[in-house]
């Protein structure tokens, strides 16, 4: 219940960001849809499936704690954690091409006219967003690893494992958070090109 | 209260069809529909979003009061997003 608090808030937290992103989509949809053509969509699909398999594996370690199978339930954390990596890892690679695309806001930012100061408007709020995303798995994987060790001493049953069953929550939300990132920041422009 | 355990296998199916929205998405975003396609694409995320909710969040088994607290959060950035656009959309009004 706490937790389910907690995401709201969350929701509220990421929810100012998907309003300026609402906002500057309506005053500049063309500029955006340029903007988001540059992105890798191949990267962008990938880092999707991987993050809803990693999902999938979270539900597994739920699965092996509610049922008292504690191999399952390391095995599930472990591969979660993998999966959470990679898509970080795929990210990293993101920004270091739009670093040398010169994408990112600052003095060297460079994008064709006549959308210039407008690109730098979506990627400012691409960053926000991906950035305050990627943040909350850092912070996933950090909850993730706390657990397989406290899994491993076998400290959770079948008739005690909230820990994980929270932890899954807040993991579910962050893919949730990603679920409306893809669109909106990867397919928008795609029909223009 | 008693937990509902469900199957890996309903896990796995849900899994299938996340993958496939994603892939179905992917490929309508290069097919030009003028305005639906943002309309296609946010619709397909909130398909996704509840499938993940509602069985991998469990919330489909949870008490009300959950679910309640679920829909609270969507409802209010509702009228976040809805004020804040009935600003922005209504400037150009003289």
């Amino acid at each position: 219940m706490g937790m389910w608090v907690f995401l709201v808030t969350e929701i509220m937290f990421f929810g100012g960001l998907f309003a300026s992103y609402v906002v500057y989509r309506a005053l500049y949809p063309m500029a955006f849809a340029v903007a988001s053509q540059s992105l890798d969509i191949t990267l962008g699909t990938i880092n999707t499936a991987v993050l809803l398999v990693s999902s999938f594996t979270m539900v597994v370690a739920v699965f092996g704690s509610q049922t008292g199978r504690r191999r399952m339930l390391v095995g599930g954390l472990a591969l979660t954690i993998a999966l959470g990596i990679v898509f970080l890892a795929i990210k990293v690679y993101e920004y270091y091409q739009k670093y040398v695309e010169h994408h990112i806001p600052g003095p060297s930012f460079a994008f064709p006219a006549p959308y210039t100061q407008q690109a730098k408007m979506y990627f400012t709020l691409y960053f926000a967003m991906t950035g305050l995303h990627a943040a909350h798995m850092i912070v996933g994987c950090g909850l993730l690893t706390a657990l397989i060790v406290m899994a491993w001493r076998g400290r959770f049953t079948p008739e005690y494992h909230s820990p994980v069953e929270i932890s899954g929550l807040y993991w579910h939300f962050v893919d949730i958070i990603w679920i409306f990132l893809y669109p909106l920041l990867y397919l928008i422009g795609r029909h223009l090109e | 209260m008693p937990e509902h355990i469900v199957p890996i296998k309903t896990y796995a199916i849900v899994l299938i069809a996340l993958l496939v929205l994603t892939a179905t998405t992917c490929g309508v975003s290069f097919i030009d529909m003028g305005k639906m396609n943002a309309v296609v694409a946010v619709v397909i995320a909130f398909a996704k979003a509840s499938l993940v909710a509602l069985i991998f969040m469990h919330l489909r088994y949870s008490r009300r009061l959950m679910r309640v607290v679920a829909a609270a959060g969507l409802f209010w950035l509702g009228i976040l997003i809805a004020l804040t656009m009935s600003d922005y959309l209504t400037r150009g009004w003289r």
